[in-house]
């Protein structure tokens, strides 16, 4: 697969410049107007807009991961959420241990839920995480090999469609009983929480909060680009194929399992680099991340920004999420109906999302095909 | 009226044995004696005769209705209402005598002329510690006619000759009870067993005895499980039938089939407050068949104007129609929220679903439990009757089989879909008639079990009955075996995955249709 084609046809010089703009307006542009403008000034963006807004970046990564796999590969997993989940288990985690002796049982080795409940020593899962470097590796890792064995067993059998979606859905609905569990060791009901410090910069500080913040907006242009970069490369041609004409593919020589597999993979660390990011920012990771409706909820992000474009997903993550904080203040009862005629009217009236309302320059060329057949 | 007493008293005498006479009608005197230590030994000796007439003089004295009377130190009765004649003298009690009244009359209630009295009193000698209860309840059993009565007899008199006889005794007792998994049993066994100077013997047959009970345990254990797991497959069963029908025909996973099932469960909590409001209180127990139709209509209409105005422009796309249903799901829950508040909603049994009955030793199968089972299979043949005897049947079969080719044929596919909607729909709505009899009927009733249907459809195979008989026993059944060793949720994690695995080794389920049809 020749790099320099991938590149070339990745983003047209227009899209550069999108992208770039965009990019800096949030790099840049929101910490500067949170920290160097004047509180009263109409410009300022007050404080609790930007640990918001990180949250949202962290959404647009997992709805981008999402719409990697479905969009593009035709896999519709409702279990993004469990691996997202699990980067933040894994960061908070990290986050735990740098709690140290300032716990309320003043436990120097474990972190408080444990004293709760007797335990002498860290279980041996827990070693390690007191370095960043590990917990970040884990990050990737553990909802990398997760993605890897379950879409091993998954693809090689041919396992797709809905069936794929049902795999998923109980895989992160076991994962959510687990994690209830206290013996398991990750907190129980409560999960991990009371973090105080990041890399030594407290966690609560204005200043840490702008940091992550944009170490998110990063992740996200990062994320964009590499997945950019996939679907434009020959390997992003035949994931399309797959997802049109499984069987022709196959039949035509390429290895469908072994590209299902990578983009399954790559996208489940994606998403746990999203939990990672997320977890710092709100401040607590707990088992209800994993419940199945969250990860449905991913999909309509993906649905109302349109499929198989990317930044459709990006944005549809932003607007939803908006929605909900909007919605979920002013009229609660209102939300879930929203969301529900949200889900219907994308699917029946808007199959291509906002991006199929957009002109969008490269998409536009794409025809509308019929999900892959069974 | 004295003579009469008199008389009354002198006849009954006279109808007994001479000399037990004689002892019965002293101590019954010595209950009015002046001091309490007197009164105690009469109380006691009392208990120890073992004569059942003894009962009414000792529970008046513990009530204080024993009266003596002032001229010839005669002892009187007085009902419980009745004042008593001005020249009788109250009985003193104190709390010692209280308390060995209580135990006299424990022992005399084996010779009560009542039977339930006799076989409460069997039942409480099997803790009364006391010497002679040996002797009494041998004594018991020797006059004693009722079965159970005798059988709770002699239960209570091994028990006692564990305490107190022989080892010889011992060991035949041991014997007698070997087999029993009454805690108390055991625990008296393993306090024999822990003694110290025990005979080897005895312990020998101690140990026969726990073996034999620990297997009789275990079979108890199994045969509960059994029937839990029967109970949650029937569950189970009911609520991915309507599921298995609308994947198998139209190749549509509806996210909103648990709102089925809570539409159905708030059908029936509806017609229950109507029933309460508008019909006598002997009719309430009608109330269940009532809302079986009115939960098939309700959800089956409902169903069939999902169908139409959403589902139906989705076909060929059914990622997206996932999609869309779970909206479905979303908008119904909050509906029902609205309207009938977020709280649970109490649906009560009927009198005739409520109790159970012992199926062995110490394991009670409710009612409720069985109705649903026997009622979830009826229902199944029902189904089954339904697809392979009507027209309509055929129709959703070869639609299911082959929907081009049964187009082609003249079948109306269009309403055979919204028609097989319905049916699913209304299954899940009588599904959720089931459910509110063994759950809370809330908002997330249909939540709680769409994750389990949906792996029962995907292990059974899709379109199918049979598989989705042998898939929801199955997993209702393992699941309830695999609780006790892993616990709850560890368990259904364990099925969870299993279900995963179980997929890459058959992606089309326990019974897939073959040939043809499996290409679609």
């Amino acid at each position: 697969m020749p790099a320099i084609h991938g590149m070339r046809t990745m983003l047209g010089p227009r899209g550069w410049a999108a992208f770039v703009a965009v990019g800096l307006a949030l790099a840049l542009g929101v910490p500067l107007l949170n920290l160097a403008t004047d509180p009263a000034s109409a410009l300022h963006v007050p404080d609790y807009l930007v640990p918001l807004l990180g949250k949202y970046a962290c959404y647009a990564i997992l709805a981008i991961s999402l719409d990697l796999v479905w969009g593009y590969a035709g896999i519709l997993s409702l279990g993004h959420g469990a691996f997202f989940a699990l980067g933040g288990y894994c960061m908070g985690m990290y986050l735990m241990r740098q709690i140290g002796a300032r716990g309320v049982y003043k436990n120097a080795m474990l972190p408080d839920f444990m004293v709760f409940l007797n335990w002498k020593e860290l279980p041996w899962y827990w070693h390690g995480f007191d370095q960043f470097a590990f917990a970040l590796l884990m990050v990737m890792l553990v909802p990398g090999l997760l993605a890897l064995v379950v879409g091993w067993f998954a693809f090689r059998s041919r396992v797709s469609g809905v069936y794929i979606s049902i795999v998923t859905q109980a895989l992160t609905f076991a994962l959510l009983l687990s994690f209830f569990r206290n013996d398991m060791g990750f907190g129980g009901n409560n999960g991990l929480t009371d973090f105080k410090d990041i890399l030594g910069w407290n966690i609560q500080a204005r200043e840490t909060r702008v940091g992550l913040y944009v170490a998110s907006v990063a992740m996200l242009g990062l994320t964009y680009l590499l997945c950019r970069y996939i679907v434009a490369s020959k390997l992003g041609r035949v994931l399309v194929a797959v997802r049109d004409a499984e069987s022709r593919v196959r039949f035509l020589g390429y290895s469908v399992t072994g590209a299902k597999l990578f983009v399954f993979t790559l996208s489940a660390v994606l998403a746990g680099l999203a939990g990672a990011l997320y977890v710092p920012q709100v401040g607590i990771i707990n088992p209800s991340e994993f419940s199945p409706g969250n990860s449905i909820e991913i999909a309509v992000w993906v649905a109302v920004g349109g499929r198989g474009t990317l930044v459709g997903a990006a944005a549809g993550a932003f607007l939803v999420n908006a929605a909900k904080t909007y919605l979920t203040g002013a009229a609660p009862e209102i939300w879930l109906f929203f969301l529900g005629a949200l889900f219907i009217v994308v699917t029946l009236i808007m199959p291509r999302g906002i991006a199929g309302l957009v002109r969008w320059p490269r998409i536009a060329r794409r025809r509308d095909v019929p999900a892959a057949a069974e | 009226m004295r003579r009469v007493f008199a008389i009354a008293f002198v006849l009954l005498i006279a109808a007994l044995p001479a000399r037990a006479a004689d002892r019965f009608e002293d101590l019954v005197g010595k209950l009015g004696a002046d001091s309490f230590a007197e009164k105690i030994e009469a109380a006691q000796a009392l208990g120890e005769l073992g004569d059942g007439r003894a009962i009414a003089q000792l529970r008046a004295l513990a009530d204080g209705r024993l009266y003596v009377r002032q001229s010839d130190k005669q002892i009187v009765v007085v009902a419980p209402d009745a004042t008593p004649a001005a020249d009788l003298d109250k009985v003193r009690v104190n709390n010692r005598l209280r308390n060995v009244i209580a135990t006299s009359l424990s022992s005399l209630m084996l010779f009560s002329p009542e039977r339930a009295d006799r076989l409460a009193g069997a039942k409480e000698a099997f803790s009364n510690d006391s010497a002679g209860i040996t002797a009494l309840l041998e004594r018991a059993l020797a006059g004693e006619k009722d079965p159970e009565v005798r059988d709770a007899m002699a239960f209570s008199l091994n028990a006692a000759k564990l305490r107190t006889g022989s080892d010889a005794d011992r060991v035949a007792a041991v014997k007698e009870l070997s087999g029993s998994v009454d805690p108390k049993v055991l625990n008296l066994l393993s306090e024999l067993r822990n003694d110290p100077k025990i005979v080897p013997a005895l312990a020998a047959a101690i140990d026969q005895a726990m073996a034999a009970s620990d297997t009789k345990r275990r079979v108890i254990a199994i045969v509960e499980s059994l029937f839990q797991g029967v109970s949650l497959g029937s569950v189970l069963l009911l609520a991915a039938i309507g599921l298995a029908i609308t994947f198998g025909v139209m190749g549509v996973i509806n996210m909103a089939h648990g709102e089925m099932i809570m539409v159905g469960a708030y059908a029936t909590y509806v017609v229950q407050e109507l029933f309460r409001a508008w019909l006598p209180a002997s009719m309430f127990g009608w109330y269940l068949p009532a809302a079986l139709p009115v939960a098939f209509v309700a959800a089956g209409a409902l169903g069939v104007v999902i169908e139409q105005s959403v589902i139906r422009w989705l076909y060929s796309r059914p990622l997206e129609t996932l999609l869309a249903t779970w909206g479905v799901s979303l908008i119904l829950q909050q509906l029902v929220r609205t309207i009938f508040g977020a709280p649970n909603k109490e649906v009560s049994n009927p009198g005739w679903m409520t109790g159970g009955v012992e199926v062995v030793g110490g394991f009670l199968a409710t009612w409720n439990r069985i109705y649903i089972i026997v009622f979830c299979f009826l229902f199944l043949i029902a189904i089954a009757a339904l697809l392979h005897r009507t027209a309509f049947g055929l129709h959703m079969r070869a639609v299911t089989q082959n929907r081009d080719m049964a187009r082609a044929m003249g079948i109306p596919t269009g309403r055979v879909d919204a028609l097989t909607f319905g049916l699913g729909s209304g299954i899940a709505g009588v599904a959720g008639v089931a459910l509110s009899q063994i759950g809370n009927v809330s908002p997330n009733l249909g939540q709680i079990y769409i994750v389990d249907s949906f792996l029962v459809v995907v292990f059974g195979g899709v379109g199918n009955l049979w598989g989705t008989l042998v898939g929801a026993l199955t997993l209702g059944i393992i699941n309830k075996f695999l609780e006790p060793v892993a616990g709850a949720v560890l368990g259904k994690v364990v099925v969870l995955v299993a279900i995963i695995l179980f997929i890459q080794k058959r992606p089309r389920g326990l019974f897939a249709l073959k040939g043809r049809a499996a290409e679609a």
